[in-house]
């Protein structure tokens, strides 16, 4: 594995407080890499997205070290932690985000406007992320006129257009059909094929394990193990999904 | 140009009907504060109109006037005594007071008679729109404002009536000289000022004093107020500021006009608060989104602070149309609502304030806002 665009190290989570506290994640330690996509996978309650939360720099560890491109989170400020997402992660959300107000370059162009860049160019690179994700003909369409699989095109699109290192995705193909879930994780792994980015993938979706380079097991606030496919599929490698239902179509 | 505008926007006019109440809000809270404040500013003229119109420099009164409608009174002799003081060209006698005016029809109305020497020009009649100041030196010659034509039961020019039992005529027709007491100001010369008021002839309310030319008007006061006893002399923007005050103050009908303004602000600001809130709620999941793409705090802040801007513009853009209809409504009433390019301009600054305040709460809100929550929605 190449360095680690994120890491988490012995981290531990305490959600709530007092007689209903729980302990979420029980001294986790888990590294993405870049060109790597890894799958965290896990029951229900299993920490999959507090552990998501934590290595996105939304929530903040109670014990245990976390590191985006290798800053350390530890100590920082609600302020510090939001500049370190807008810089360096790009999230994918399964129920996509979008804002219904604004057209799907508008939409993209957010994850620009945020950090504060120059307007024609954040147009230029949004219209651009959107033509990677195979949405050229919809840079003026807002969600509500778009499918729920190109409304994930579009928040893929947001995530990947401010090149960040690392791309933090849940559940992204959860709400989607088999065709519209191939396509996503046919995109996703695409962008993991980069060794500057590393994708980082919560799902309870057996049916894209073929897309992984790595498999992580979570139960019960603690990694239960990994494995790795023997080979990831990709866009000219359909046939590799082979057995799932993605790679049926 | 940046997307706050394009997000604060969408936002507001995503959901019309809320966005309608937003602005009706701000309009009846402007309107309202902008009808007290012109009324206020209206009162404010009306009350010092004559003392605006007043060719003098300086006012010897008794001491402890407080308006210019107090019936104080002052003796002739120190009008001499002020002639004779270095620097003083002139101290015209004035003479104010209230008497009847017997209606045609039976029965009296009182007016309020303000006298003057026409040939010094204290306080001649302004605004003629007919007759002229000198046709009042015609025996029993009267100046009336046509508004008070009814009120006086007369039809205008040459109309003949009785005050204090002594015929009167009226040759000189004013515009817009209103009392804010609604009693008709009747201009005559000094001399039948005192028998229609019964003043004696050796008294005067006033005496205008105009400085000589090169004189230095504090010095003029300064000799004037070691001379003459139990009187005060102040320049005309100090007696304006002591009626103004006396008026809408010592009465408490400032203070009741302010109250109404403040009233305004208070439930224009509740309302735009309570919608921008509703509103922050209702997007509260795309401010998490925004958090969660790395937005800082001051971003989410501008959006919503964008908001409470567009509300306060197009709310006082409709607030200003219709202050500028209820202005030219009231132009002849008894009291007319003012409005200035300044009262405009603090109306425009205070919409936005008060916007930007109510903004307080929703921005509160997206502070505490967990970046989180977009995991679980």
């Amino acid at each position: 594995m190449s360095e680690p665009v994120i890491e988490a190290v012995d981290v531990v989570k305490l959600l709530g407080e007092g007689a209903g506290q729980v302990q979420a994640l029980k001294g986790v330690s888990l590294a993405v890499g870049g060109g790597e996509l890894t799958l965290l996978m896990g029951p229900s309650g299993s920490g999959k997205t507090t552990l998501l939360s934590v290595l996105g720099c939304m929530l903040t560890p109670t014990g245990g070290t976390v590191r985006v491109s290798g800053h350390v989170t530890t100590g920082k400020g609600p302020e510090d932690l939001a500049k370190l997402r807008r810089e360096h992660i790009g999230f994918i959300f399964q129920s996509y985000h979008l804002f219904p107000t604004l057209t799907a370059t508008d939409n993209v162009r957010l994850a620009l406007d945020v950090r504060g860049e120059n307007s024609a160019r954040a147009i230029a690179k949004s219209q651009d992320a959107l033509a990677k994700v195979g949405l050229a003909h919809k840079t003026k369409a807002f969600p509500r006129e778009l499918s729920g699989g190109e409304q994930q095109r579009v928040a893929i699109a947001r995530a990947i257009v401010g090149n960040p290192s690392t791309i933090l995705a849940d559940e992204p193909t959860a709400a989607l059909d088999s065709q519209n879930g191939h396509a996503i994780m046919t995109l996703l792994a695409e962008i993991a094929e980069d060794t500057a980015h590393g994708v980082l993938v919560v799902t309870h979706d057996p049916r894209i394990l073929p897309f992984a380079d790595r498999v992580v097991r979570i139960e019960d606030g603690r990694i239960v193990g990994e494995e790795k496919p023997a080979a990831r599929a990709t866009t000219t490698n359909e046939d590799s999904v082979g057995i799932y239902d993605y790679a049926d179509k | 140009m940046s997307l706050i505008f394009t997000l604060a926007s969408r936002n507001l006019l995503h959901d019309r009907l809320r966005f309608i109440a937003t602005v009706v809000g701000i309009v009846f809270s402007i309107v309202l504060v902008t009808v007290q404040m012109g009324l206020y500013l209206g009162f404010g003229q009306m009350v010092t109109t004559m003392i605006d119109h007043a060719s003098a420099d300086l006012w010897i009164m008794p001491a402890g006037t407080k308006c210019f409608e107090d019936p104080s009174l002052l003796d002739e002799r120190k009008r001499f005594q002020a002639l004779a003081i270095n620097g003083v060209r002139d101290a015209a006698p004035v003479v104010i007071g209230f008497a009847d005016w017997r209606l045609p029809s039976g029965g009296t109305t009182p007016v309020f008679i303000v006298g003057s020497d026409l040939r010094s020009g204290g306080l001649p009649p302004w605004n003629l729109v007919a007759g002229s100041a000198e046709a009042l030196s015609i025996p029993n010659a009267i100046a009336v404002d046509q508004s008070y034509f009814d009120r006086l039961s007369i039809k205008g020019m040459g109309a003949n009536a009785e005050i204090r039992g002594q015929k009167v005529e009226v040759m000189a027709v004013t515009k817009g000289i209103r009392s804010f007491t609604t009693t008709p100001f009747v201009f005559t010369p000094l001399d039948r000022a005192r028998a229609y008021t019964g003043i004696a002839p050796s008294k005067a309310a006033y005496f205008l004093v105009r400085i000589a030319p090169g004189a230095d008007i504090e010095s003029v006061r300064a000799r004037l107020r070691g001379s003459l006893s139990d009187v005060e002399v102040l320049t005309t923007a100090e007696f304006r500021e002591r009626s103004r005050a006396f008026w809408l103050f010592d009465t408490g009908a400032g203070a009741a006009l302010f109250a109404g303004a403040l009233l305004g602000v208070i439930v224009g600001t509740v309302i735009v608060a309570q919608t921008l809130y509703s509103s922050t709620k209702d997007h509260l999941n795309e401010f998490a989104t925004l958090r969660a793409m790395g937005s800082s705090g001051l971003y989410i802040h501008k959006v919503i602070v964008c908001q409470a801007l567009l509300s306060a513009v197009i709310g006082f853009a409709i607030a200003a149309s219709i202050g500028f209809i209820v202005v030219q409504a009231t132009a002849e009433s008894a009291l007319p609502i003012v409005m200035t390019p300044a009262l405009t301009f603090w109306l425009f600054l205070l919409t936005v304030v008060m916007c930007v305040v109510s903004a307080i709460a929703a921005i509160v809100q997206v502070t505490r806002i967990d970046p989180a929550m977009v995991f679980t929605r």
